[in-house]
């Protein structure tokens, strides 16, 4: 015997309500970030990191800078799903868990903006 | 309801070296979120302008940044190529466990490869040096 609803059966979304959403996105982001990834570190060794000049004429390109704010934005979703799984699985109190996951959230979303916003400022100067 | 067993059950299992893997899969992947935090510190330097920049790369050229630098270099390898290795299995692919070991293995040289040749490209280092 079951004790699940026929409603929630059908929408199939779990008790956390959001059914894979999670573990989809992780794998959406992560197949994302192959190239985006490889892209960001092979530009970096091919040029003078440590000169702004540099640095500038590359990311401010039309091209360069969609594919890093790309990359920002994936790089934060993808790291967000995997702290927020390792905070779920090791932090068992629940105080410090709701306390850690909100943490995570606001610093990834502060991060993820503020990268967003230096590529557009890059950009568009 | 708090004496309810929770997942991950470390203590149950023998020790298999890709447990080790699998561990290290979340370590490098917790060490990449940190440098998340550094990229986009990075970004608002450059877009701060030359002076910020140059600021910027003096902190991150310092000897503790510098270590820390090749260590997110690390993370990222082996996080790259193991992540490799489980979008495969999602696909239901390499999932018997002689085969999980063999693509762990290849993970492992993998990564140190790749590492030689990062530390090679960027640091001008080469283990063959004389």
């Amino acid at each position: 015997m079951s004790l699940r609803t026929p409603l929630g059966k059908v929408l199939g979304r779990g008790s956390a309500g959001e059914g894979v959403g999670h573990w989809w996105d992780q794998r959406v982001t992560a197949i994302a970030l192959v190239p985006l990834s490889l892209w960001f570190v092979i530009g970096l060794l091919r040029r003078s990191a440590g000169k702004f000049e540099d640095m500038q004429a590359w990311l401010s390109q039309p091209w360069p800078a969609l594919l890093a704010l790309l990359l920002v934005l994936t790089f934060a979703w993808h790291s967000k799903l995997g702290v927020q799984v390792f905070i779920e699985d090791y932090v068992h109190a629940k105080g410090a868990k709701t306390t850690a996951l909100l943490f995570s959230t606001y610093l990834h979303v502060i991060a993820a903006a503020a990268g967003v916003f230096a590529i557009l400022r890059l950009a568009f100067s | 309801m708090n004496q309810r067993p929770l997942s991950p059950h470390l203590g149950v299992y023998k020790f298999m070296y890709t447990m080790a893997l699998s561990i290290l899969h979340r370590i490098t992947g917790i060490a990449l979120s940190v440098g998340f935090l550094v990229f986009a510190w990075w970004l608002m330097a450059l877009a701060q302008g030359p002076q910020a920049y140059a600021e910027a790369v003096e902190i991150l050229r310092g000897g503790f940044f510098k270590l820390l630098l090749g260590g997110w270099a690390l993370a990222f390898i082996y996080h790259f190529c193991n992540g490799l290795r489980h979008l495969a299995w999602d696909t239901g692919a390499g999932l018997e466990k002689r085969q999980a070991r063999r693509s762990g293995a290849a993970v492992v040289v993998a990564t140190i490869v790749l590492f030689a040749l990062f530390l090679w490209a960027a640091f001008d280092w080469s283990p063959v040096t004389p």
